[in-house]
């Protein structure tokens, strides 16, 4: 078995360093990559591109990174949930790209799979499709997407195993499985490490050889953005 | 009398068909899933990874880990099923989500639709409406007939930017439900006690009357 464990937060993020592209996984704010956020922040790296579907808020997720400025360029779908991320971009301190939901997932994975681009329907003919090549198969038209290149991808996952094996748990999956292997190094921190053998091979949702170290995080604050109920009848 | 957001919601809700996985945008769409029959199967996708959607929890049993895409706390009902956002879009790209229901800002007589951005304005981002526009072979828009300045959201062209080309195929908003075809908006129902007259007023883009025109039954 190859081991894949790191000893701490320090070493899972070590070789990250200015003007890096990183991918985090989460939607909103659920199963974001919290512990690697805080320790990016601690070391003060900046001028990173991030790759993320959103952007966190003010004080939460990548909005923490966004507060002390160390984003060069947002990569997303959906943003603006904080008044940090909105007073930057409008200011153009902050480069955002926005991209279909979609397209960022296939992106993504195709990095991961070996692809170097894919053709989607998504954004044909909306400005999104502007300077892209573009093609007709079988009477639709498609845009060329390009797979993403990162250093880093930071992954948050419910259990894990030594040997980088992950299981994700709700929707807190979202993009991290797909950003599993598709960067030069997949960093998964995990609220369960548990030793091999302990996960049951037909459970496992991304085998370890997607993933370069695991650390169990220090805490996770699985903060809620959208606190939604009904009252019992 | 035109209809209201709930109205709207509930004459959308007829169209939602046994056996059908259903995919519902943001605002007056999410309604729609409280006015679906009964008597019929249906499961809501949300594009974030879950199929199968129930309604919000109880207090006390909300799950940091289990939202749906407006990152709103929900349940998830027996048979549902949680995947990443590659099969998410797989789902929905690849035509396996039968209904797509969505709200717009704009609708051209073409099928084009407008609903992310505003220029000058701040811009959020288009989330995962461009993929499901481009794919879906069903898409219903769920809007107002009028903005808030009185003008018309059923144009000869959209003004604002496009969110996918000539993929609406009907539309239902307080006054009408109307079809798109190539000649332009077809009038299918009209509102109740709603006159041809004040649909034909709302509307930029050409309006097509053929018979006699029904009244939505909710």
């Amino acid at each position: 078995m190859i081991q894949k464990v790191v000893a701490n937060v320090g070493e899972a993020v070590k070789g990250v360093t200015d003007n890096m592209t990183l991918m985090l996984g989460g939607f909103g704010l659920s199963g974001i990559p919290e512990n690697a956020i805080s320790e990016l922040v601690r070391l003060e790296v900046s001028g990173l591109t991030c790759i993320s579907n959103n952007a966190g808020v003010d004080d939460f997720g990548l909005g923490l990174l966004l507060q002390k400025k160390q984003i060069k360029k947002m990569v997303s779908s959906y943003v603006g949930e904080n008044d940090e991320f909105e007073r930057q971009m409008l200011s153009g301190e902050l480069d955002v790209e926005l991209i279909p939901q979609g397209t960022l997932a296939e992106r993504c994975r195709a990095a991961q799979a070996g692809f170097p681009a894919i053709y989607t329907p998504a954004g044909y003919g909306t400005e999104v499709a502007e300077g892209k090549e573009t093609r007709e198969f079988n009477g639709k038209m498609y845009v060329l997407e390009h797979a993403f290149k990162a250093d880093f991808s930071f992954v948050k996952a419910w259990k894990g195993d030594v040997a980088g094996n992950l299981i994700f748990k709700g929707t807190a999956r979202n993009f991290n499985p797909n950003m599993c292997g598709s960067a030069k190094i997949t960093v998964a921190e995990v609220e369960e490490l548990v030793p091999a053998g302990t996960l049951d091979p037909n459970q496992i949702h991304i085998p370890g050889i997607f993933v370069q170290r695991i650390f169990q995080g220090k805490t996770f604050e699985k903060r809620i953005e959208q606190r939604t109920v009904r009252q019992k009848e | 009398m035109a209809l209201d957001k709930q109205g709207i919601a509930k004459r959308i809700a007829k169209e939602v068909k046994d056996g059908y996985y259903v995919n519902l945008g943001i605002g007056i769409p999410t309604l729609v899933a409280n006015y679906v029959r009964e008597d019929i199967s249906v499961e809501f996708q949300s594009e974030n990874g879950v199929l199968g959607m129930g309604p919000f929890p109880f207090e006390g049993e909300e799950d940091a880990d289990i939202i749906n895409a407006g990152k709103q706390t929900i349940t998830t009902l027996p048979g549902a099923s949680f995947f990443d956002s590659a099969m998410s879009f797989s789902m929905i790209r690849g035509q396996h989500v039968q209904l797509t229901i969505l709200g717009a800002m704009e609708v051209s007589e073409n099928g084009d639709i407008a609903n992310w951005k505003i220029p000058g304005k701040m811009v959020k981002g288009m989330g995962g409406a461009m993929d499901l526009v481009a794919s879906a072979e069903n898409i219903i828009v769920a809007m107002m007939h009028t903005n808030r300045a009185g003008a018309s959201k059923l144009l000869k062209q959209c003004s604002l930017p496009l969110t996918g080309v000539g993929c609406v195929k009907k539309i239902v908003t307080n006054l009408a439900v109307l079809e798109v075809t190539s000649q332009g908006f077809r009038l299918l129902e009209k509102a109740p006690g709603v006159s041809i007259e004040e649909i034909q007023a709302a509307t930029e883009g050409n309006l097509i009357i053929e018979g006699e025109i029904p009244e939505m039954e909710i």
